[in-house]
């Protein structure tokens, strides 16, 4: 079949905003609009900048809008996608090149909530050992693969960039729920600043956008409700 | 395994001095959400369906006074409703304007406005005294 791809180009060196171009390509259905953008760079535009690495659906670097919504490149196919295909750069973080943005504010976020496993008691004899239902207060957000969709859909992050947005919250409610973590009380105090999780407004687009199918809007909230038993 | 201490790679104080009032906004958001569904939704039947707002008269508002009952109801709808409106408020601006200085100028002005209402409001509550 047909497609029409509309990309929303910027090139740094020459551009003050961005344009949009558009690219006639033959493409099966079953397709992914990763392997459009493949064709585009490869057989007609050299110049066309892109993340991806692993293509399929674990790396979380090719996350993009799609006519209007975020997803992972890697992840659609051209049959699930109306005819003509609009891509753009994901929202919110300044564009280094058509769809490259700048990551840097996403991952200093990410870095504030300490998501590491804090606990310096001695583990026993080999590990340290969790209940299935201890385990299944944090399985949804272990999913998260960075990929940013979810930070980059909130209204709420668009217009103030210092909110910590959605994926920072998900990777602090991985660690805040898990019951081999020491460290809850401080991550919580990290979030209940005017930037932390309160600045949400259960908008639900992180929800929709989430590739990983992760209740980001439900984990947010579980945070909150933490914070307020803490203090 | 060895028992040592860990260094404190990575790990960094809160970068926040700590102070609880967005949590505390955010729960008393649903708090007061609660209690404005009995008070408003009581106000709007006595008001609009029991009486008619056209007949309310000098008389009914006095009589309705004469009880602390319904000063103290009305008094809780008017604390409550501001607190919850202007802080809803605040919660929009702090969202939608992202120029420091417009921020703070409509902050302010509606702290004011809002402050002038309730003290208004609460002063001709308690010191509301029926003449004749
Ligand atoms: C019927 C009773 C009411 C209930 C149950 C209620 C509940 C709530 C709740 C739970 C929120 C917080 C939403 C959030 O944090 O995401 C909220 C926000 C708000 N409320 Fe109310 N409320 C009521 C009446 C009122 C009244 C009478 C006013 C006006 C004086 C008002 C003005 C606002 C405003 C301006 C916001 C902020 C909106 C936003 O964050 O987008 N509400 N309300
Ligand atoms: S929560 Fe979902 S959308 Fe957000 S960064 Fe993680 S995988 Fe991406
Ligand atoms: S390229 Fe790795 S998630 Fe799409």
């Amino acid at each position: 079949m047909d497609v029409k791809l509309r990309i929303l180009r910027f090139n740094p060196e020459t551009d003050r905003k961005g344009h949009w171009e558009e690219y006639n390509i033959e493409a099966d259905p079953d397709e992914r609009i990763l392997d459009l953008l493949h064709k585009v760079k490869w057989f007609d535009d050299g110049s066309l900048a892109f993340r991806r690495s692993c293509a399929h659906g674990v790396c979380g670097s090719d996350a993009m809008v799609v006519n209007g919504e975020n997803m992972l490149a890697c992840q659609v196919l051209v049959k699930e996608v109306s005819n003509p295909i609009k891509i753009e750069p994901i929202r919110g973080l300044p564009v280094i090149k058509d769809l490259v943005v700048d990551m840097e504010t996403f991952f200093e976020s990410y870095k504030k909530v300490m998501p590491y496993l804090v606990n310096d008691e001695v583990p026993g004899e080999r590990e340290r050992l969790q209940s299935p239902e201890d385990r299944d207060k944090f399985e949804d957000t272990t999913k998260c693969i960075l990929c940013a969709a979810c930070t980059t859909s909130c209204p709420v992050f668009w217009t103030a960039d210092t909110y910590v947005g959605p994926a920072a919250i998900v990777n602090a409610h991985r660690f805040v729920f898990d019951s081999r973590d020491n460290a809850s009380k401080q991550r919580l105090e990290i979030l209940k600043d005017v930037n932390g999780a309160f600045r949400c407004r259960t908008a639900f687009n992180c929800t929709t956008a989430c590739p990983r199918g992760i209740q980001v809007t439900k984990a947010i909230e579980d945070v909150k409700r933490e914070t307020l038993t803490i203090n | 395994m060895q028992n040592t201490t860990r260094t404190d790679w990575g790990r960094r104080q809160p970068p926040i001095g700590g102070s609880n009032f967005e949590l505390y906004a955010w729960f008393f958001m649903r708090v007061s959400g609660l209690f404005l569904v009995l008070l408003a939704a009581g106000h709007m039947f006595i008001m609009h369906v029991f009486n008619d707002t056209l007949n309310l008269d000098y008389e009914f508002v006095a009589a309705r006074w004469d009880t602390p009952y319904w000063r103290t109801f009305d008094w809780l709808l008017l604390a409550l409703s501001i607190l919850h409106g202007t802080n809803g408020l605040r919660i929009v601006m702090h969202d939608n304007i992202a120029n420091k200085l417009h921020r703070s100028l409509a902050l302010y002005s509606l702290y004011f406005v809002s402050t002038a209402f309730f003290v208004l409001g609460t002063y001709v509550l308690v010191a509301f005294v029926r003449q004749s």
